[in-house]
């Protein structure tokens, strides 16, 4: 049996009806309060998209949720489980993924390896004395996700000589390693050519039905056309909340984000 | 990840050559210069992987070695009629295993800092670990130290003789150098060069670094307390002044030298080292080796920052970029 399947075995599917739930959650850099008493929760297969102008705080509540940047006061709950105080690894291991805004990738290494690394972080056999071999799980399902991303072709290239778009899917190849059961996506579409979002957005909603996401988007066009919700952060706080129809014709919304950082 | 280079010509020729070296070599060769960089080389060895491979710079190195080396004179015998006595098999097993849980510690304190700190912290151990032996003599004899440690018989061959104290190093340093190279391009020794060029990162796909960074540590101690045996045993004697700042900072010497690039820079290194060290004095008067040790770091780091190895990758592998990975 994989690891990975004991994995589901330890947290059901189901179990929780809800892949996240934030309670009050808080955020403060210095005197700086980044987020303040955010309140929601996401279903499990569900697919949220979360809005906002610069600086609102989208992704200060990825590393708060992350645990990159823990939060300063609240609690998170990930599939009925609190989180809160888990070491980062932890609940990467518990099937948290998450892309960032800015690529960060190895950039020395190639697309396999990174992938490699993506794989191997949620297996056992961290430590393994042993080298990667060729057809391992590791190096086969590595192979299998730069397929995925459309890199199969790119697999042992250095990251470094990769165009942005194909950093960008990268990052989203190493968010599928394992058995990812939510994923945070940090503007995956940000720098991308239209034909490479319309690929992106086939992609997200070709996802298996039991993997949650949560999508953070600047282009209204991407977000609406891949979730089933959408939030909207303003000023490190909860602005709305509604179905992609709602979100759209709201026009407090479209004061403070079209007045905000539409890109 | 790449294709293997411990069985290219290079390799099997220098094997060939190091195992003949006795054929034409003096006591001193042998000995002075030939174990001795067998010796610090292990010795850096570690401080390679810690470095170069986990971005990890630990001045604490000769400090495990140090407790290696005091361990053998401590539970086995020494002239000073202090030790313990304890079966030859015994005494090196404990003193593999303390300096391990030394090095470990040092470790764990270590981890929670980076760069420039984590320099300051393991400099401060080995200060610390230095000023205790001199003024301790419970345990460590204070300024005196102990001599007396004789390299013992094993197998019916004795390891005072120069020729078999040459393999005995040899063996440890060829072991120690394959182990190391094969375990960097290991999932383990992977996954501690992901570590090193982007830590959160590796956090984020899951992998713990903490542990990964303390387990480099305890794998460097094991290298530092085989090295640590081997010195006392050429010497035939340890006290602080072999664990002191100084030696502390040649092991970083030695490795940056020879480049922390791969493995084989720390044997570079440490023959480099190791020449100036025994051949400075014909040169100029005893005081100035550090002069002449310091001009040759001076002059390599300006010129080829990643050490000798650097160097020759570039002469010899022209277009080849190094093997480390930018990722910030
Ligand atoms: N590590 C940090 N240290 C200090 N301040 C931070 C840190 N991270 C975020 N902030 C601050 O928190 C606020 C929210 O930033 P955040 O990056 O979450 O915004 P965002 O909604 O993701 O914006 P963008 O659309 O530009 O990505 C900003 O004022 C930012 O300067
Ligand atoms: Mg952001």
């Amino acid at each position: 049996m994989s690891h990975d399947t004991r994995q589901m075995d330890r947290h059901p599917i189901g179990g929780s009806s809800f892949a996240l739930e934030l309670a009050d959650v808080g955020r403060k850099f210095g005197s700086l309060v980044a987020l303040e008493d955010i309140s929601f929760s996401v279903r499990a297969g569900e697919r949220r998209a979360v809005l906002g102008a610069n600086g609102a705080g989208k992704t200060t509540l990825f590393n708060a949720i992350t645990g990159d940047f823990p939060p300063t006061s609240g609690r998170i709950v990930f599939f009925g489980e609190d989180i809160t105080h888990l070491a980062v690894h932890n609940r990467i291991r518990r099937g948290l993924r998450r892309t960032y805004q800015k690529s960060l990738l190895f950039g020395g290494l190639s697309v396999l390896d990174n992938l490699y690394l993506a794989v191997r972080g949620v297996m056992d056999g961290r430590f393994s004395p042993q080298r990667p071999r060729p057809d391992d799980i590791a190096s086969t399902r590595a192979r299998d996700l730069a397929r995925f991303v459309h890199l199969g072709e790119r697999a042992d290239m250095p990251v470094g000589d990769l165009s942005h778009g194909q950093q960008r899917q990268l990052e989203i190849g190493m968010a599928m390693a394992g058995a990812p059961r939510l994923i945070l996506l940090d503007e995956p579409a940000a720098g991308l050519s239209p034909a490479e979002r319309t690929q992106l957005v086939e992609m997200l909603n070709g996802l298996p039905g039991h993997i949650t996401f949560v999508i953070i988007e600047h282009d209204l066009d991407v977000a609406l056309k891949v979730s089933d919700k959408v939030t909207v952060m303003n000023n490190g706080q909860l602005f709305r909340e509604g179905t992609p129809d709602e979100i759209r014709n709201d026009q407090d919304v479209q004061a403070i984000y079209l007045g905000g950082g539409t890109r | 990840m790449k294709r293997t280079d411990l069985i290219s010509p290079a390799v099997i020729i220098t094997a060939l050559l190091l195992a003949a070296f006795p054929l034409l070599a003096n006591a001193f060769w042998l000995v002075q210069i030939g174990a001795q960089t067998f010796i610090y080389g292990i010795i850096a060895l570690g401080l390679i992987l810690l470095a170069g491979y986990g971005g990890m710079v630990s001045l604490a190195q000769m400090s495990v070695a140090g407790l290696a080396g005091y361990s053998m004179a401590i539970f086995g015998l020494n002239s000073a009629g202090l030790g313990l006595g304890w079966p030859l098999p015994v005494v090196i097993i404990t003193a593999i295993i303390l300096a391990t849980i030394f090095g470990t510690l040092i470790g764990v304190l270590s981890v929670r800092t980076e760069g420039i700190y984590t320099i300051m912290i393991t400099l401060a151990v080995a200060t610390g670990f230095f000023y205790f032996t001199r003024q301790n003599y419970a345990i460590f004899n204070g300024f005196t130290g102990f001599a007396g440690i004789k390299a013992p018989v094993i197998g019916g061959y004795d390891l005072r003789n120069p020729v078999w104290f040459y393999y005995l190093c040899l063996i440890f340093a060829a072991f120690s150098y394959l182990a190391i190279t094969h375990l960097v391009r290991s999932t383990f020794g992977v996954a501690l060069q992901g570590v090193r060029d982007n830590a959160r990162r590796m956090e984020a796909l899951g992998f713990h670094v903490k542990a990964h960074r303390i387990t480099a540590y305890a794998i460097a101690s094991v290298l530092a307390a085989i090295g640590g045996i081997l010195t006392v045993w050429m010497n035939d004697r340890i006290d602080p002044s072999s664990i002191g700042v100084g030696p502390a900072i040649d092991i970083l010497i030695i490795a940056v030298i020879g480049g922390l690039g791969h493995p084989v820079g720390a044997f570079i290194g440490a023959l480099i080292f190791t020449l100036v060290d025994n051949f400075a004095i014909d040169l100029i008067d005893r005081e100035r080796f550090n002069t002449v040790i310091g001009a040759v770091f001076l002059f390599i780091v300006l010129f080829s920052p990643d050490g000798v190895i650097g160097w020759w990758r570039r002469l010899f592998k022209p277009g080849s970029s190094s093997a480390r990975a930018s990722s910030q």
